[in-house]
């Protein structure tokens, strides 16, 4: 008997799965910044380990995988305090590490991008949403993990379409992403057939997100400032500065529903997100970190994981190796959203259905029944090819 | 037995038009926490038996005297006693057990805990836990080869069948898949190994000596777009020559011929198909639609879907009678 499995796993060496044998030794980067970003809601606050936690997991994921394949990975996190310089960092992990999975703004990571092209290493951007990078600004370097504001939006703005919400009241923060944010909206409008029958523009002031006095004077600004609105279906909120938005539900002037920066939120990932397998991961990553998985988090470990299925596809730890795999035809990964991602091979960017929460369930996930493309449906949220303006190089 | 008395040529209508036997299949309801059980002389459900939390793996024992029924958000597995159709007992499975098997003595049977990355082995005459086996991770689907040898497991995440050694219970082998693989099952012969791949739309067929895929077996559905195509459930006929695939929210049963692993038909079913299983002399074919809550009835000989059954929600596995 013994002697009969010996034999087939001698045969089984002939098949590309046994070369492994070789052992492999895959290092990943992590790269982000400290320091935790204000929210309004108090449960909204990210850990200081938002992102990276996902990443972990992921490499637990790899690293059962890899026992069966003799492949290893590790994490190398850098988490960078004011004043450090993002370029040093990412040349010292690039120094080691074949991979840097980034949770970086824009603006740094193209800079990283930069320095480090002629390296061979491959960025994943899990952080940025902004679709310059994806455009104007794409790189044949850096893959993106993240959706992109305009994927966003249009998830948003097909179910809205759906649900026959067509009139949107639009509500944008004054800061730039805010303004970044409403523009996907706006596009997104005009792409599915809403209209946007006002806007309004909520300054920021300044002042603390959390006061003693609560609640008292929001609950007399918020209908004031949402009065005398043309008839909407929906108010729409473009606040990724945590400013007003969450602040709207359920004080607006008319009785509406808020959707956008609160209320119904696009998003990548939700705590509340139990379909297609998804509990699974969810359990996993709890038990991992006794904390709720964000949608930081999932991208991060869908970066790591994306790196984990090149390896085991290709039985390679090459850096090079495993980027051309993953930027080929052949690549897909699953990451509990009922179907395969792909990467749209024009931009990197990774295709994905875009959940709808509200905080507490998912109440849809885009693209909406009905979109309809002639490659994926997926295509349908974001910009695409024919509009693109990445010419990656 | 009556049947025995009647003229020929009546008798031989009768065989036609109805089932020579009435079976009972057994249909886990995932949402509804329950049990559905079906005659597959009248086609109707007789009765509907309450459950433990999310069952979806169903099992009879080789002797027919049971149902085992994972009941995956209480950890365990309930076993209903087929002849009142009460829960009778629990198994001590891992955490979150989802699909299992067991051997052909029906003395051991083995069980995938989705949530701990393991194989759990229970002595069914002792009802207790023997061993575990450190497999992928989220595994899956689970069958034994016919000699009883080796045991089959799909991890869901890490994308492979992994061979158990049954007496050692250790790894022998890993062969890498598609996408996702959520169903093993064995030719009756033991000369092929079939993997579906539900993200990966695919199924591969294995050499289970050689431990690699030789072929691979794909859809396509004109209208259809590839991402609804994923196949979960695989029923293969004694005779190794016709296959049957529950291709998920594609909404449809392939017909393969599994010789040549070509599809030869599409028959559409209920929303969202997840398994199945054939009445014992193969005549007939039963298949769980999750979304629509029922059960379809396909006539193997003619391969067409002759009956839809409702049953309770969100309807996931089925297990019937052996004998």
């Amino acid at each position: 008997m013994f002697r009969w499995l010996a034999g087939a796993i001698a045969l089984g060496l002939m098949s590309p799965l046994a070369l492994a044998a070789e052992p492999v030794e895959v290092n990943i980067g992590y790269l982000h910044h400290a320091g935790i970003k204000e929210t309004l809601s108090l449960i909204a606050q990210p850990a200081e380990n938002d992102g990276v936690a996902g990443a972990r997991l992921a490499i637990e994921d790899n690293n059962t995988t890899g026992k069966f394949l003799n492949q290893h990975f590790n994490l190398d996190e850098v988490r960078l305090k004011a004043g450090d310089d993002v370029v040093k960092a990412a040349q010292t992990l690039a120094s080691h590490d074949g991979f840097i999975i980034a949770d970086l703004p824009a603006d740094q990571l193209l800079k990283v991008s930069d320095v480090l092209r002629d390296n061979g290493t491959l960025l994943l951007n899990a952080g940025a949403i902004d679709d310059r990078l994806r455009e104007e600004d794409c790189r044949a370097d850096v893959i993106h993990v993240a959706p992109t504001r305009s994927m966003l939006a249009d998830a948003l703005a097909q179910y809205l379409v759906w649900k026959q919400w067509k009139r949107w009241l639009l509500v944008v923060g004054s800061h730039d992403k805010d303004k970044l944010y409403a523009d996907a909206l706006r596009r997104a409008a005009t792409r599915f057939g809403a209209k946007i029958v006002q806007e309004r523009t909520f300054e920021d002031t300044g002042g603390a997100r959390r006061t003693d006095s609560g609640v008292t004077l929001i609950q007399r600004q918020m209908p004031v400032f949402t009065q005398q609105a043309p008839a909407y279906d929906v108010l729409v909120a473009a606040d990724e500065s945590e400013v007003f938005a969450s602040y709207l539900p359920y004080r607006t002037w008319d009785p509406r529903p808020v959707a956008g920066s609160a209320g119904l939120m696009p998003t990548s990932w939700d705590a509340a997100h139990d379909q297609w397998g998804a509990i699974q991961l969810q359990n996993r990553f709890v038990k991992l970190n006794s904390r709720h998985m964000t949608a930081l988090d999932m991208q991060a470990w869908t970066a790591a994981r994306m790196i984990g299925e090149a390896a085991s596809r290709t039985n390679s730890g090459d850096p090079k190796r495993l980027a051309d795999f993953i930027k080929g035809p052949d690549f897909s990964v699953a990451a509990f959203k009922g179907q395969a991602l792909t990467l749209r091979d024009w931009n990197l960017q990774l295709r994905q259905p875009i959940l709808l929460a509200d905080g507490r369930m998912v109440v849809s996930v885009s693209p909406q029944e009905g979109f309809l493309h002639q490659v994926s449906e997926l295509d349908t949220l974001g910009v695409d090819r024919p509009e693109t303006k990445c010419k990656l190089r | 037995m009556w049947r025995h008395c009647l003229l020929p040529g009546l008798a031989a209508w009768l065989a036609a038009a109805a089932p020579a036997h009435a079976y009972i299949a057994y249909v886990s309801n995932e949402k509804g926490n329950t049990v559905s059980v079906i005659d597959t002389d009248s086609w109707t459900v007789t009765n509907t038996i309450k459950v433990g939390q999310r069952p979806r793996g169903i099992e009879f024992t080789r002797d027919g005297k049971f149902v085992m029924v994972a009941v995956g958000d209480d950890d365990t597995i309930q076993v209903i006693d087929a002849k009142t159709q009460q829960i009778v007992d629990t198994l001590p499975s891992g955490p979150d057990p989802e699909l299992f098997t067991q051997d052909a003595s029906g003395k051991t049977l083995y069980v995938a805990n989705e949530n701990d990355n393991t194989v759990t082995v229970i002595d069914l005459q002792t009802r207790g836990r023997v061993g575990d086996i450190q497999v992928g991770v989220e595994p899956e689907g689970m069958t034994v080869s016919p000699d009883g040898k080796i045991l089959i497991n799909t991890s869901e995440t890490t994308n492979m069948a992994h061979f158990i050694d049954t007496a050692k219970r250790e790894i022998v082998a890993n062969v890498l898949v598609d996408s996702r693989p959520r169903f093993a099952a064995f030719k009756s012969d033991g000369s092929e190994l079939w993997v579906s791949s539900e993200i990966g739309g695919t199924v591969s067929i294995i050499d289970p000596v050689k431990h690699a895929v030789t072929g691979k077996i794909e859809f396509s559905i004109p209208g259809l777009r590839r991402e609804a195509i994923q196949p979960v459930g695989i029923d293969i006929t004694k005779d190794g020559k016709t296959a049957f695939i529950a291709l998920g929210p594609a909404n449809r049963i392939a017909v393969v011929d599994a010789t040549t692993h070509t599809v030869t038909k599409y028959l559409l079913v209920g929303q969202r198909v997840w398994h199945m299983a054939f009445t014992p002399d193969e005549k007939y074919l039963l298949t769980t639609n999750g979304v629509s809550n029922d059960v379809s009835v396909i006539d193997v000989a003619s391969q067409k879907v002759i009956k839809t059954i409702q049953v309770g929600e969100l309807p996931w596995g089925i297990t019937i009678t052996p004998q």
